[in-house]
Order: C-alpha cells, then sequence, then structure tokens
C-alpha cells in the first residue's frame, strides 16, 4: 500500500470536483464510479444531472459537492436539458460571445436512463448533438427504496418485484441498453466498471474526444440494494465482469471491441451467491442465468471479432 | 421605417422572435400552435434568424431543452398548446423555480376528453399556480408587442421569470390582421442583451437545481413568489418604456367604455374585442355597462383590478375554462379579490366559449342582461354555463 500511495497519484489526478462531504451509503459503488468520471472529465465540463441516488447525495440547499457547473432540474430530462445547454453554446459562440471551452456531459442513472428518460435520450441522440451521455446503473431504483427497473437483472428480488412463495423476483431480462445506444449509430458506446478505474478512465476520455453524441454505461454496484456487505463493492463489481455478466467492451463507429476477455469465465453463481438480492434462487434458476449469460457474452465476444 | 402588413398572429410573433434575435427555439409540433415554430424555424433555414432550433421529441423536452438553454445564457423561446402544455406541466414549474426567463406562446386550446384542438382556457388554468408571468393578448398587433416585451420583463435581472403570452388558438393564431412591425434598430435599442447573473460557466461554477428539506424549501417558494408579486414594477416600466417608443400602451387591467358604467363585463383574451361591439350595442340603447379585460393573468394584478371595479355595482365575470364541480376558476379569483372590501360589486359568473364555441356579439348582450336578471333577483348561484344545448 505505501508504494500504492507515491504510485497513484502520477496516475490519477487527486483533484476532484465531485467533493468529499457527499451523503452516500457506505461502500456506495455508484459514488466511487461517479469520482472516476469526474476526475477523468476535469474542470472544462458542465454537468445536467438527472433526479437520483447521486442528485441526492451531492446537493441539498444550501450546500453543494459540485465544483463544476452543475443542474439537475428533473428525473427524465438530464439528456434534453443538455442538448439545451449545447445548443445555446454554439448559437451564442456563433454569434461572437467569448465561452470557455466546456464539454456538456448529462448524468443519470438506470431508471432515468432505461425506463423514464429513454424517449429522451433517443431524441439527443438521433438530433446527433455534442454531448457524453453517463448511465451509472446500479441496476434498480434505489433512490426510491429498491424498486424494479428494465436494468434490474433477471431473478433479482426488488421491493416491487420481491421474491416469495409464488415469485422468484425479477420475472424479464435485463434491458440490452448499450445496444440501443449503439442503434443510434452514435460514434462512440462503451461499458464500464467502478472495479477497473483505469479502463472507466480512459473511457471518459475516449468518449469527450468524439464530436457528437456518446454514450457510457457503468455498473455501478450497490451495497444497499444488492444485499452484500460494504466492503464488497469493489469485489462484486470484478466477479460482474469475471463471469462474463457484465462484460467491458467499446463500439466504436459501429465497431465492437472487448477490454478484457479471460481465458476462463468464472462461473455466475461466483456473482450471485454473495448478494442477498439473489439469496432464494434454486440451481435450476441458477443454470437459466448461465446459459443466458454464455449466450449474450458468445454474442459480444462474435460482435467484437468481425 | 415602420412596415405595416397583413400578418397571421402566428407569424406576428414568430416576427417578434426574429426581431428579439433569440438564440434558441425548442419545439414539437401541435396545433393551433404550429404555425409560430415552423415560421421560427422558416427564418432559421432562411439565415434571418441566426438562432438553433431544436426539433424535440416532446413537449417535455421541448421545455427541458429550454431551461438548459435558458441556463447557458441563451435567449430562449418556445411555443405550445393544449395538450403540449399538459406534458410539459413539470417542467413549467421548474422554469420558473429555477428563474429561468424563457418566453412561451400558448395557443390556448381545450383539453381532451373529447380531444378538441379548438380554443378556450383549460391549459391557461392548469398552468395557473406554476409560476409564471402571464399575458393574454387579444390581436396579432398586441401577440406582436407582448411578445417583445416579455423577453424584455422576464430578463430583467430584477425578474428573471419565464413568461407566457396567451393567445387564443385559432380565434387569434390564425387570423390575418393589419400589424405595424418596428425598424430592427428601434427593436435592438428597446431590448436589452440577456445576461444571466448566474448562468453556467465553467469559469464561475455554480449548482442550480439542489434539493431542500423541509428547512428550506418555504424560504424557497416564498422567495419565488416574492419575486413574482414585485414583477409587476418591472411590467409596468417596460409596457411604459414601449409605450413610449413604439406608441402603443398596455397596462395589467383594461377598459372599454367602463368609466360611467355600473355594470361591467370581465373577459379576457381575443373575445374582448367582440364584447366591446355587445358594450357599444348596450350603451348605444342607454345601458351603464362597460368591460374590464384582464390583461395581466400572474402576478394577478390586485390594486389595479380593485381601483378598476370597485365602484361598479355588478361584474360579470367569464370563464373560458370548466374547474369541474367547483367554481370558475377567474371568477373565483375575481371574488376573493373583492372579498374584503367594505364596498364591492355584486359579481355573476358564466362559463362559455369552450372547446372553440364562439360567442356572438348578441351572444355577449344576451350574457350582461341573464347575469342582470340574476342579480335583481338575488339569485347569483354558483356557476352558469352559457349556451349549452340541452338536446
Amino acid at each position: 500500500m505505501e508504494t500504492l500511495s507515491i504510485y497513484a497519484p502520477r496516475l490519477v489526478t487527486k483533484r476532484q470536483s465531485l467533493t468529499p462531504g457527499h451523503r452516500a451509503c457506505s461502500g456506495c459503488g455508484e459514488a466511487l464510479a461517479l469520482k472516476f468520471v469526474m476526475k477523468a472529465l476535469g474542470r472544462d465540463v458542465i454537468v445536467v444531472m438527472s433526479t437520483g441516488c447521486m442528485e441526492i447525495i451531492s446537493s441539498q440547499l444550501p450546500y453543494t459537492a459540485w465544483e463544476v457547473p452543475w443542474i439537475h432540474t428533473l428525473f427524465e430530462n438530464a439528456a434534453t436539458v443538455a442538448t439545451g445547454v449545447e445548443s445555446a453554446r454554439k448559437a451564442l459562440a456563433r454569434k461572437g460571445a467569448s465561452l470557455p471551452k466546456a464539454k456538456v456531459v448529462a448524468i443519470g442513472g438506470d431508471g432515468a436512463t432505461f425506463d423514464i428518460g429513454l424517449g429522451a435520450l433517443s431524441g439527443a441522440f438521433e438530433r446527433g448533438h455534442d454531448f457524453l451521455y453517463v448511465c451509472l446503473d446500479n441496476e434498480a431504483y434505489m433512490n426510491t427504496g429498491i424498486q424494479r427497473s428494465s436494468a434490474t437483472p433477471y431473478g433479482a428480488s426488488t421491493t416491487t418485484q420481491p421474491a416469495g412463495k409464488a415469485s422468484f423476483g425479477q420475472s424479464t431480462w435485463k434491458k440490452n441498453m448499450p445496444a440501443i445506444a449503439v442503434a443510434h449509430d452514435i460514434a462512440y458506446v462503451a461499458t464500464a466498471s467502478a472495479s477497473y478505474p483505469f479502463d472507466l478512465m480512459n473511457k471518459v476520455k475516449k468518449a469527450i474526444a468524439v464530436e457528437g453524441p456518446s454514450y457510457l454505461h457503468i455498473f455501478a454496484v450497490c451495497p444497499t440494494g444488492w444485499r452484500i456487505p460494504t466492503d464488497m463493492t469493489i469485489r462484486v463489481g470484478r466477479l460482474a465482469v469475471e463471469t462474463g455478466v457484465f462484460p467491458l467492451y467499446e463500439v466504436e463507429n459501429g465497431k465492437y471491441s472487448l477490454n478484457y476477455d479471460p481465458p476462463q469465465l468464472r462461473p455466475v453463481i461466483d456473482y450471485l451467491k454473495p448478494q442477498g438480492r439473489f439469496r432464494h434462487l434454486t440451481p435450476e434458476m441458477v443454470d437459466k442465468i448461465q446459459q443466458r449469460v454464455n449466450k449474450e457474452y458468445a454474442r459480444i465476444k462474435e460482435k467484437a471479432a468481425q | 421605417m415602420e412596415r405595416r402588413v397583413a400578418f397571421e398572429s402566428s407569424f406576428a410573433i414568430a416576427e417578434a422572435v426574429k426581431m428579439a434575435d433569440i438564440d434558441v427555439c425548442a419545439a414539437y409540433p401541435i396545433t393551433p400552435q404550429t404555425h409560430i415554430v415552423e415560421r421560427v424555424a422558416q427564418l432559421v433555414a432562411n439565415g434571418e434568424l441566426d438562432a438553433n432550433y431544436i426539433p424535440v421529441e416532446s413537449e417535455h423536452s421541448a421545455l427541458s431543452a429550454c431551461l438548459g438553454s435558458s441556463a447557458a445564457g441563451g435567449r430562449t423561446f418556445t411555443a405550445t398548446a393544449g395538450q403540449g402544455l399538459e406534458l410539459m406541466h413539470e417542467v413549467v414549474y421548474v422554469a420558473s423555480g429555477m428563474r429561468l426567463p424563457i418566453v412561451m406562446s400558448v395557443c390556448n386550446r381545450a383539453l381532451s376528453v373529447p380531444l378538441s384542438i379548438w380554443g378556450d382556457h383549460s391549459d391557461v388554468m392548469s398552468v395557473r399556480d406554476t409560476g409564471w408571468i402571464q399575458i393574454f393578448a387579444e390581436n396579432a398587433q398586441q401577440a406582436f408587442d407582448l411578445t417583445l416585451c416579455a423577453f424584455h420583463i422576464a430578463e430583467d435581472p430584477a425578474v428573471l421569470l419565464p413568461t407566457m403570452i396567451h393567445i387564443d388558438g385559432f380565434h387569434l393564431s390564425h387570423v390575418i390582421e393589419p400589424v405595424l412591425l418596428p425598424e430592427q434598430e428601434k427593436v435592438t435599442r428597446f431590448l436589452p442583451k440577456y445576461h444571466h447573473p448566474f448562468a453556467l460557466d465553467v469559469n464561475n461554477p455554480a449548482a442550480m437545481g439542489d434539493f431542500a428539506l423541509p428547512d428550506l424549501y418555504t424560504e424557497a417558494k416564498v422567495a419565488h413568489d416574492m419575486a413574482l408579486r414585485n414583477s409587476i414594477k418591472v411590467i409596468l416600466q417596460v409596457w411604459q418604456k414601449f409605450g413610449e417608443e413604439f406608441g402603443r400602451e398596455y397596462s395589467p387591467v383594461e377598459t372599454y367604455g367602463a368609466e360611467d358604467a355600473d355594470i361591467l363585463l370581465l373577459t379576457m383574451g381575443s373575445f374582448s374585442e367582440v364584447a366591446m361591439e355587445a358594450i357599444d350595442r348596450l350603451k348605444r340603447a342607454g345601458e351603464k355597462v362597460g368591460l374590464v379585460r384582464l390583461r395581466l393573468w400572474r402576478p394577478f394584478p390586485f390594486e389595479q383590478f380593485r381601483q378598476t371595479v370597485g365602484r361598479a355595482k355588478l361584474l360579470i365575470v367569464l370563464d373560458r375554462a370548466l374547474s369541474v364541480g367547483g367554481p370558475g376558476p377567474v371568477c373565483s379569483e375575481v371574488q376573493a379579490a373583492l372579498y374584503h372590501l367594505k364596498e364591492r360589486p355584486q359579481v355573476i359568473g358564466f362559463i362559455g366559449g369552450l372547446g372553440g364555441r364562439d360567442i356572438s356579439v348578441e351572444g355577449f348582450q344576451n350574457m350582461i342582461h341573464r347575469g342582470m336578471d340574476k342579480a335583481s333577483q338575488g339569485k347569483p348561484g354558483e356557476i352558469e354555463v352559457f349556451d349549452v344545448r340541452e338536446k
């Protein structure tokens, strides 16, 4: 650890625009991911944020954890507000205003992205605005108390689709949000995880270098909602990648590349077992999830090989 | 040189938007508003207006994009009507709460169901409490003038509140009338440049839209309320300045033939011009009637309103919206505004002109007589819907 403390600051800036002192739960993987995103973005950025955990933990009148210009308005419209900011800045610059350079970045959770704000995000992508959209995916509505979203994985127990005698929890497969982003023919789409910080930060930098819309989908472990000990955040994030549940990949101008492809994937049970939200799963259901992960992973690999 | 042209009201608004040199218009098509934004889009396409037109995928997104644009320091315009305003609804509150001086034309339209593209004030009443400045225009010239003034009022550093200009769907939006268009240089001199003191700026970061706990929510709302109430001073100043520059006067409560009238009719929007004709006819028949036109709906001009109607014997109020199961929305506000006066007129409310149903000159004459009858019989009643088919 001693060597790391000398070595790490040379690789990553210590300067944070999301300052410590916010009010996230212990072990929050989403706040960690957001911190890495902000470190990679630097200061020349305008942040537009959806309602959700990260908005609530970082803002409370009269305080703020933000040291960059930050605007929150509603739950479903971060992508659209970002397009307004971008359009106005372009018009003002064209008409002679001297505006400092700034990238516009919209940030939302999985509920804001997959569900309530999907139409707004699709519209913003389609119109080709120059902005980055970051989805921090903790796989349920955690801010309101662990209700299911269309990002919740099959079999997970949530408060609105709980496991019980007549239910095994989530009965649908997680919506493939990165594929929806790719379908808009935008120049850059990538998945990332706070358990792989350098990969994550490199992808943020690549995403903002693109002219036009880009989409970054970040896996954000939620100890509170996933029912895991708070010191397991990084470990569970790694297990998601090592089991193939959440592969790390990029799609640049339609071309897929797999960023981390271990010779042998670990069995999904290694990822499911530590999490209380999957506690009720039978071996048959675990097997079903394994089959699905194998199929999805093979599909990504095949695309990356093309 | 000032030009006199025949313009559809929608085009007159688009012309005001062009002369205001907006930076962004984000809009979604909805009848009867479309002519405004089509015209704005064409002006951009022609290179006559240097702005970014964002063709969004819903009205919710139209106003959301406007939030971002205005917060980034851009002069921002949008337009909508009826269902579109309903879909925007939650964003409407945010625009005013965040003090973003967006200007929006609302082509007043009835609300579903039954589906109706035609005009009434149902959409206005649904956004009554959203904290915007709200002004009614009665004809194309006013639509032009008041839109121009709206940018000046909204963007005043002492105001910083979004402003709606209400024009009646079809009855005004699609009507072609002569309009006096001022010279661009004169408009540029009249309208200061937009500068939001807390615009999103990397050199001067500000957090906009934080949440509040119960210890601050009330204070935040009261600050908004004070800002809206105080905005009347700037509204009066801007209208006075406009009058001096362009020779057309506006005030929060306007009248027609009301000086010696015992009986007043209150209207809002384009129906006022038909009501004027009814007043003329009744006056010629020797009746002591007059018209009150409420131009400024929010902030409610309590003082001017009381001064105008306080001495009348009877005030007949036309609501073009039905508060289902309740009193007429304008009528109940008027009654509340007068309640504490020692001497006040009796107030009788009518509801009419719903979903594009016209009220003719004879209709207004009948309404006034019907109101006088009800007053003399001492039976004001809760509401009466005017001109309803019973079969």
